[in-house]
């Protein structure tokens, strides 16, 4: 009697792409916005990047309502600021833990966010952020606890880090994400993090990932690779370029994906951080 | 129909010997090719004076476009044309192989040529070979009994309806077929095929009515096509029409071209001609040595 296998799976791809590129002081984030399932357009017009931080951006392709869930628990890390709709419900739960705090004290605090035995660091763990007050949830509110307890944002590399971790936690049922997350490190120079589904990661100075991945990077390492590893690591591989650039590269990559690949298209956004802060530009891409 | 025109294929159709082996490789965990299918929008439509196909020109494999403007809209005869949809190969050979087929037919019965014989010997090879040849087609001309249209394949329903319409002294018959894979045929006043039939039969439905004049039959086709383009990721670039009528045709190729490069770079590029060279090193393989021809010389 033959195995019976499953013909049900919990995972979708809805296509896309993005890339990222490091500069010597800004970096340039961009991904198609379509997103499509089998051999339709679900929308035109859906975002696929998101603010982690003030200096952190993730550009993410592959099966959306994990990335969505993913982006959630991120976005939960950072408790003032952007985040849009999330505010407000963070401000409450941001009240409402206060308030639990105060009400059970601080032996509770301690015994909620340590972990037992290991003694590893804190590890993120994905929980949606109006269930914040509840015990089992006190991984997020580790970012706020973050902000609280630095007095500051989430840098560019340990968002990195976070990211890997929480990607990693659920390594036997992994989020169908792929992601590029690009910021500027500590000193002001921009950085990429490439990353895979279960949060392998590694500094780099330019990534693609998602469907037209494989027609961009080539493309890219031809413009912007080192001759050889030997005389340039990866990770200081920051391009020369200057912004402008940069930006005509990564138009120049997404046309000429959109050409060949059957899952990008439509819009291209383009975010731009750098010393001043993020900027977008759109561009439109073909619709067929 | 002389008996050599009529192609008996070689016992057994297909040779089935590899599909123990690809079995056994796929199990071992190694990937089959894939087809290069044109995942596309065809679509055929009677008007007042004959018949319009079109079709759109992107030819995928799987997720990436293999070709971006390739030629859907076959040649049959002078008077015939069929748009193929389905794996490229098959719709390919099997038009040609019938368009030669038809060839000598005329050259036999000193005729032209008839839609119906054309249906005929397309959905005969196509039932031999019981599906394996995946062609969906829609065929269309204009012959002496009158306009056609017909579609053909993979599903195995046989619905007929053909619209009459009265022209100044011949009644003239127009039918477009469809011709599914398994050999199974349809005659229809307007027929789509393709992963993108839902989008362009959602327009024909809405917008078609007996006694288009050619100019809103092409705008028709244009739409239903461009409706496949936009809406189905299996079919894009260019849309191309034929129209036939009696004793003309006018094959407009890349009619309408809804979908231009949207950015060219203003600088371009330059790419680095070879490898970088990052080490010279020369190590010689053996040491020259001087040979001093000795006091004898050699005897002969």
């Amino acid at each position: 009697m033959t195995k019976q296998q499953a013909n049900w799976s919990p995972y979708d791809n809805n296509g896309g792409t993005c890339v990222a590129i490091a500069g010597a002081d800004y970096c340039v984030i961009a991904a198609d916005t379509r997103m499509s399932t089998g051999y339709s357009i679900l929308t035109r017009d859906y975002s696929k990047i998101s603010e982690l931080a003030d200096k952190s951006l993730m550009a993410s392709s592959g099966f959306q309502a994990d990335v969505r869930a993913l982006q959630k628990l991120l976005s939960a890390r950072h408790s003032s600021g952007s985040g849009g709709g999330f505010c407000w419900r963070l401000m409450v739960a941001n009240m409402r833990l206060k308030i639990l705090m105060m009400m059970y004290g601080l032996w509770t605090v301690f015994n909620l966010f340590t972990l037992p035995d290991n003694g590893c660091a804190l590890v993120s763990r994905p929980r949606n952020n109006i269930c914040s007050f509840h015990p089992r949830s006190f991984d997020s509110c580790h970012s706020q606890i973050y902000q609280h307890q630095h007095n500051k944002q989430m840098s560019c590399p340990a968002m990195a880090q976070l990211l890997s971790n929480t990607l990693y936690y659920k390594r036997f049922f992994p989020y169908y994400a792929f992601n590029v997350l690009g910021g500027l490190d500590n000193e002001g120079k921009g950085c990429v993090f490439t990353y895979d589904a279960v949060g392998s990661y590694e500094r780099v100075g330019y990534s693609a990932q998602g469907s037209g991945a494989t027609l961009i990077t080539p493309f890219l390492d031809n413009q912007l690779k080192s001759p050889s590893p030997l005389l340039l690591p990866a990770k200081d591989a920051v391009t020369p370029l200057s912004e402008s650039e940069a930006i005509d590269l990564v138009k120049t990559c997404f046309v000429s994906a959109t050409e060949r690949d059957i899952y990008t298209g439509d819009k291209l956004e383009i975010a731009i951080l750098n010393a001043d802060g993020i900027r977008r530009e759109y561009m439109e891409l073909r619709k067929d | 129909m002389s008996k050599v025109a009529v192609d008996i294929p070689p016992k057994g159709g297909f040779s089935f010997d590899l599909c123990r082996r690809n079995e056994m490789l796929t199990k071992k965990g190694a990937q089959s090719p894939s087809f290069l299918k044109t995942g596309t929008t065809i679509v055929g439509l009677i008007f007042q004076d004959g018949v319009i196909l079109g079709a759109d020109t992107r030819a995928t494999e799987g997720p990436i476009v293999a070709d971006k403007n390739c030629e859907k809209i076959h040649y049959m005869a002078p008077n015939i044309y069929c748009c193929g949809a389905g794996t490229a190969a098959d719709t390919e050979a099997v038009t040609d192989m019938v368009s030669s087929q038809l060839q000598l037919h005329r050259y036999h019965t000193g005729r032209e040529s008839r839609v119906v014989t054309a249906l005929t010997m397309l959905k005969s090879h196509l039932f031999n070979y019981q599906g394996h040849v995946q062609a969906a087609l829609v065929l269309g001309g204009v012959d002496v009994t009158g306009p056609h249209l017909h579609t053909v394949s993979y599903l195995l329903t046989d619905i007929s309806c053909s619209v009459f319409s009265q022209k100044v002294l011949t009644v003239v018959v127009k039918w477009i077929s469809q011709i599914y894979p398994h050999g199974s045929t349809d005659t229809l006043p307007f027929a789509t095929m393709g992963s993108g039939s839902l989008a362009a039969m959602a327009i024909f439905e809405s917008k078609y009515h007996e006694g288009l004049s050619r100019d809103e039959g092409i705008k028709l086709v244009a739409e239903a096509i461009c409706s496949g383009i936009f809406n189905d990721l299996g079919s894009g670039s260019n849309v191309d029409i034929c129209v036939i009528t009696k004793g003309h045709k006018d094959y407009l190729r890349n009619h309408m071209l809804p979908n231009p490069r949207t950015y060219v770079s203003s600088q371009g590029y330059t790419f680095p001609k070879k490898t970088e060279v990052l080490l010279t090193k020369i190590t010689p393989l053996r040491e020259m040595v001087e040979v001093t021809e000795g006091g004898d010389a050699m005897e002969e």
